[in-house]
């Protein structure tokens, strides 16, 4: 099993859970057993093309993915899965 | 030479415990004396990140934000108290920095950062201080650094967690966009006036922020280039991330297609907000 760790700006997503263990040989099974568990997080980490969003960025373990194999990087147990979206305040309407 | 050669009896009085450290001493004193430092932001990040490089002795502060201080920033705006609510931050700002160290050249710039204005403003400055905490000025500040050649202290904060990296991407080292590549959709993200932040967030963040920044202008010890560093206030814990150059990045990487300052609120699809508005709020 590898470990989500689930960001603050994500978590009520996963009832509040900072982290997550899961199934999965590769990134994207991974990544699916973890929206199978508390859905929402798929349609967070890739776009409609299936490939990682531009402005999330997602680690294993201190790598980034996006440098990497991508969706295809190899998981092993004890692996932890790092989701870090990008955060600022701007967004709010002015 | 000794190392309080050439200082003021009051500056060897005042800078004491740098003196007699060895990685500072009397060199790295007068090398902060001749540093300068731009913050972007009198705000949450700005406010401990600029009071500690002053009272550090950094020879010029320059300090940009357009804001004027409301009372929902005095739950972690050091710099600023309730007899200011209503005035421009920088005005608090430089006031409260000028009282902490008159060897300080403290410069305010109470005017707006945007593509026309980026570059003259950075370019005086030896390092920059991002503690904006809007996308628009975010990716502003990363760009004209880069083009600049100039190393960008980087800073965030959300609730109660904090980011923490130094770009310098003119040297191959990563940047924001590196990380990043390319802004949330607007409304995608909560800020921090709908999310909220824990008010002693940004004085951590902030702190390391001055931190790091001292340690680059001394060359002392690992400075945070190549790293990202994630606080988890709610655990306490810090972990730290690596930081490559993506070689498919649009700015640094080994095709650019960013070659000068773009329409960041356009390409945001969001109106920037002063510099420490949005860590403010």
């Amino acid at each position: 099993m590898a470990q989500f760790r689930i960001p603050g700006p994500l978590r009520r997503l996963s009832n509040g859970e900072i982290t997550v263990e899961v199934g999965g040989s590769d990134l994207g099974s991974a990544i699916d057993a973890l929206d199978a568990r508390y859905p929402g997080f798929k349609d967070r980490l890739l776009d409609e093309r299936g490939e990682l969003r531009q402005f999330v960025n997602v680690y294993l373990n201190d790598e980034d993915v996006r440098l990497g194999s991508g969706l295809s990087a190899k998981v092993a147990d004890g692996d932890e899965i790092s989701i870090i979206p990008a955060v600022a305040g701007g967004a709010r309407a002015t | 030479m000794g190392p309080a050669r050439g200082f003021t009896p009051d500056q060897v009085a005042r800078y004491a415990r740098h003196l007699i450290l060895p990685e500072v001493g009397g060199a790295g004193q007068r090398k902060l004396l001749s540093s300068s430092v731009l913050l972007l932001g009198a705000g949450g990040l700005g406010s401990p990140a600029a009071m500690y490089l002053t009272a550090a002795g950094v020879g010029k502060v320059g300090i940009v934000d357009f804001d004027t201080v409301d009372a929902s920033n005095l739950q972690r705006q050091l710099l600023h108290g309730i007899n200011d609510i209503g005035r421009p931050k920088v005005e608090s700002a430089a006031r409260t920095l000028r009282n902490l160290n008159p060897d300080v050249e403290v410069v305010p710039i109470r005017e707006h950062l945007n593509s026309d204005t980026a570059m003259e403003m950075f370019a005086p400055y030896d390092i920059i201080v991002d503690g904006t905490d809007n996308f628009p000025t975010r990716y502003l500040a990363n760009d004209a650094a880069h083009f600049l050649g100039k190393p960008l202290v980087h800073g965030s904060i959300f609730r109660f967690e904090g980011r923490l990296a130094l770009f310098d991407s003119s040297k191959g080292t990563g940047c924001y966009r590196c990380l990043f590549p390319e802004p949330p959709p607007p409304g995608s993200v909560q800020s921090c006036a709908e999310a909220g932040v824990f008010g002693v967030l940004p004085g951590i963040i902030g702190s390391m922020m001055a931190f790091e920044t001292i340690k680059y202008l001394l060359d002392i010890g690992r400075p945070m280039i190549g790293r990202y560093l994630l606080f988890e206030g709610e655990d306490m814990t810090f972990r730290e991330l690596k930081l490559r150059q993506n070689k498919a990045c649009p700015l640094c990487g080994e095709n650019p297609t960013v070659r000068s300052l773009i329409d960041y609120e356009a390409w945001c699809g969001v109106p920037a907000m002063e510099p420490s508005e949005a860590a403010a709020s």
